[in-house]
């Protein structure tokens, strides 16, 4: 199926949010031909306690840190086989304590083809495994470097995954991938800064990422109710120093653990109710976040008249 | 098989894209090589800063080129270049940059890795940075502007007084480059008519060493290693006998240690104005009440003691303190009462409020907050740019350097003296809804440092090089006001800083008129 909460835009929330919901680019549900799957989201993370390097504390000069997300994401069948999919942002993120003020804008555009090659009936089961490749861009001219305030990292980006779901008795599923995002250098408004050492330049380096992510639990139609685990690990980086402030090459790594739920209306199949949470459990540079969210989503067939439905196998 | 066909098309896709360069070039990073337009061989004639004169430090008589102990040292040139790694050439051209530009940088590096505002204790107090344990969990130092401004200046005073000393030595023996005694060894930066023992590097190394005890007392591994690479280089580049450099050295480190003299007696020591854990500070607060106003109030989490209180009466370079009392400080700020204060604070909140795009730029490009080398080091990084095309000798970068590092410490002075005079509350104190778009420093707001710093830095900057004088009066005018746009300063911060700024220039234009350099 549909909503699209990708994983480049919880890598550009960095310090923020991580998170990894379901029925995206990350799940193992494509879309009919033709048929069309969008629809609004709601999420909202927040972080009291942060690691700095490896350091777990609290910044009474930041109180909780809260990010609010407001996306719309789609998903669209080309076939069976390949789907694109989109998602828009719009992010406030607020501090309780402190001066600094709330930042808010639109922040990146997200593009992916997802494409299952192989679909495979092995006796009850069935094997699929997919590729999926995408690009994220900034879309408006928000500033990478007033973290943990900025709404993103501004870095433009393109990911490759390799995706494998077993799915039992129609019933029952795990699925498992693994991610690598290459993230090009990004540009501050000054001419000097200080990771390990002092560089006179505008542009930062930043180092890729790799992810996984291993999500497993009950799929039918109608529910779909899972468990996932996900990792994201940088390529490099350095860390917060001791009450520094953090800084978007940081490494910032991150494994959390979540649920999602989607709930389709049987009167009315086209529309369906996704939720979720997720709990960073641990870290390096980023915030031990809380992160909820939800949508409702909504597929129209863009093809002649024949009906859609969703996850035929 | 198509599967594997995929993962290899996937994997052949993200190397491609990895080996994409993704490295950065510093902008000084492969600069060319110094080649001076004017050796300024008379520069021992400059009148120092703190030197009786260039012969207070005797450097002895250099051994004859014909001797050899001299033939010796040339042959130790020919044996480094018969090998010279791919590093070893990377060295030679980085130091080859300029001895004074290359240790400015180090200084920048270093005061961005010190500047971190202490971590509070579980009970809530801050601990002060300990000189005799640096290396503590707290680090010392915390290179805050003040502290950044002075440790700038005292070494780039220390590098023209050791330079001045070295120059006249140069003139007096006039002990010609290896390269000119000896045919056969090569050169591997641009060759020059400047005798060179002592050698002009070795001095700005021994000024380094000696002085980064005092300043930077944790990098002391650190600065050797840099000071072991950059003399090499010089030998390994043809462009000093071993004597050249023991000789600049050790004149570097004696004029270095008048230097440390003065900085030890500065009252630097004592500008945190806490004793034995109390907090002398508070007679500002004091005194502020007692006008009638509202003092200012730290609005960090737990309350922190302002930075630097007793800054304001640190020694200057440029003027005495009665001078800076009587004819530099700035008239008090608008009454925390007054019509005029509420406008200013109005003016503020839209600026909280409003802030174009353009406008949180400049904000950003200015801030030069935690973790950077300070407003006073992008100074020295604006300088610096502007040097590099000038071609500026070792000397003349020294004096430079020293008169703009001179007028940033005395502005700083010459700024906490009037933070801490008038003690003025923050706008975000005086009205809560003022959000910041950067760091609220932890200090009283008027003047703006930022201000002061900028004014004086474009004042003696427009006089070293005219023709960027109006470009550094719009620069100075911007950062100023960056201040106002990012919400933590009132207007009258900003211009009262500006101009206390200019005066302080004023004073470093009348020291470059008569030094002997103009």
């Amino acid at each position: 199926m549909k909503s699209i909460k990708n994983i480049l835009y919880a890598l550009s929330l960095c310090i923020v949010v991580n998170g990894a919901f379901a029925q995206t680019d990350i799940d193992a549900i494509m879309m009919e031909k033709n048929a069309f799957c969008v629809g609004p989201m709601y999420t909202y993370s927040s972080w009291k306690e942060y690691w700095e390097g490896n350091n777990k504390r609290e910044n009474l000069n930041l109180g909780t840190v809260s990010t609010q997300m407001f996306s719309v994401g789609g998903n669209y069948g080309v076939s069976p086989k390949l789907n694109l999919l989109f998602n828009v942002p719009y992010i406030k993120t607020k501090a309780s304590a402190g001066q600094l003020r709330a930042q808010s804008g639109i922040q990146d555009l997200s593009l992916m083809v997802k494409y299952r090659p192989i679909n495979q009936k092995i006796g009850y089961a069935r094997l699929a495994v997919f590729g999926i490749a995408g690009i994220s861009t900034p879309l408006s001219n928000y500033t990478p470097d007033m973290l943990p305030l900025s709404i993103g990292l501004k870095s433009r980006t393109a990911m490759a995954r390799l995706m494998v779901d077993y799915y039992y008795n129609d019933k029952w599923f795990a699925t498992a991938s693994g991610t690598f995002v290459l993230r090009d250098n990004i540009k501050l408004d000054r001419n000097s800064y200080y990771t390990d050492e002092l560089v006179l330049s505008d542009e930062v380096f930043m180092p890729n990422v790799t992810t996984f992510n291993v999500r497993a639990g009950y799929r039918t139609q109608w529910l779909i109710a899972e468990a996932v685990l996900n990792n994201m690990t940088i390529q490099g980086g350095f860390d917060i120093t001791k009450n520094n402030m953090p800084f978007p090459s940081n490494r910032m790594n991150a494994t959390s653990l979540g649920v999602n739920f989607k709930y389709v209306f049987r009167k009315i199949p086209e529309l369906s109710l996704t939720g979720g949470a997720n709990q960073v459990i641990a870290g390096r540079n980023v915030g031990q976040s809380l992160t909820v969210n939800g949508g409702v989503f909504y597929v129209l067939n863009l093809g002649k008249k024949e009906k859609k439905t969703e996850e035929k196998k | 098989m198509k599967l594997q066909s995929i993962i290899v098309t996937i994997i052949t896709a993200a190397t491609v894209l990895s080996s994409c360069s993704k490295q950065i070039e510093g902008r000084t990073d492969n600069i060319a090589p110094l080649n001076p337009a004017n050796i300024d061989i008379n520069a021992g004639t400059w009148r120092p800063i703190l030197l009786t004169g260039p012969t207070e430090f005797v450097v002895a008589a250099p051994a004859a080129t014909n001797t050899p102990g001299y033939v010796a040292e040339i042959n130790e040139i020919k044996s480094w270049q018969q090998n010279l790694s791919r590093r070893q050439k990377d060295q030679i051209n980085y130091w080859g940059a300029g001895a004074v530009l290359r240790w400015n940088e180090i200084m920048r590096q270093l005061v961005a890795k010190y500047n971190l505002p202490p971590y509070q204790n579980p009970d809530g107090t801050y601990p002060i940075p300990d000189a005799n344990n640096p290396l503590a969990a707290t680090k010392f130092p915390f290179a805050n502007p003040p502290y950044a401004a002075r440790a700038y200046a005292y070494v780039s005073a220390a590098q023209y007084d050791a330079l001045v000393a070295a120059w006249h030595f140069k003139k007096l023996y006039n002990r010609l480059a290896p390269y000119k005694n000896n045919a056969t060894v090569n050169t591997l930066l641009p060759q020059t008519d400047l005798p060179s023992y002592p050698s002009e590097d070795a001095v700005v190394i021994g000024v380094m060493t000696e002085m980064m005890k005092l300043l930077f007392p944790g990098d002391q591994a650190y600065i050797q290693t840099l000071a072991t690479e950059h003399r090499n280089a010089r030998i390994a580049a043809g462009m000093n006998v071993r004597s050249d450099m023991d000789a600049g050295e050790a004149l570097g480190k004696l004029v270095a240690q008048k230097f440390v003299t003065r900085a030890r007696g500065d009252r630097t020591g004592a500008a945190v104005a806490i004793t034995n854990g109390v907090d002398l500070w508070k007679e500002y607060e004091t005194a502020c009440i007692s006008r009638g106003e509202e003092p200012w109030i730290s609005l960090e989490i737990p309350k922190r003691p302002p930075m630097l209180p007793y800054f304001g009466k640190v020694r200057t370079w440029l003027f005495d303190s009665l001078t800076m009392v009587t004819t530099i400080r700035p008239a008090a700020p608008p009454s925390t009462k007054s019509e005029q204060f509420k406008k200013e604070t109005a003016e503020v909140l839209h600026y909280s409020k409003n802030a174009t795009r353009e406008e949180i730029a400049i904000v950003h490009y200015w801030a030069d907050g935690v973790a950077t080398y300070t407003p006073p080091g992008h100074w020295n990084a604006i300088a610096a740019d502007d040097f590099i095309t000038q071609r500026f000798s070792e000397v003349r970068w020294a004096r430079n350097m020293a008169l703009l590092n001179m007028s940033l410490m005395d502005a700083a002075v010459v700024c906490w003296d009037t933070k801490f005079f008038y003690y003025n509350p923050r706008p975000s104190q005086a009205n809560p809804d003022i959000k910041t778009w950067t760091g609220l420093p932890n200090f009283p707001s008027y003047t703006s440092g930022h201000s002061t710093f900028s004014g004086a830095a474009a004042t003696i900057l427009g006089h070293i090089v005219p023709g960027r004088k109006q470009a550094y009066e719009a620069m100075a005018k911007e950062a100023s006001l960056s201040r106002l746009y990012g919400a933590i300063h009132y207007r009258s911060d900003c211009e009262k800083g500006l101009e206390a700024g200019n005066k302080v220039g004023g004073y470093a234009i009348a020291r470059a008129q008569t030094d002997g350099a103009d």
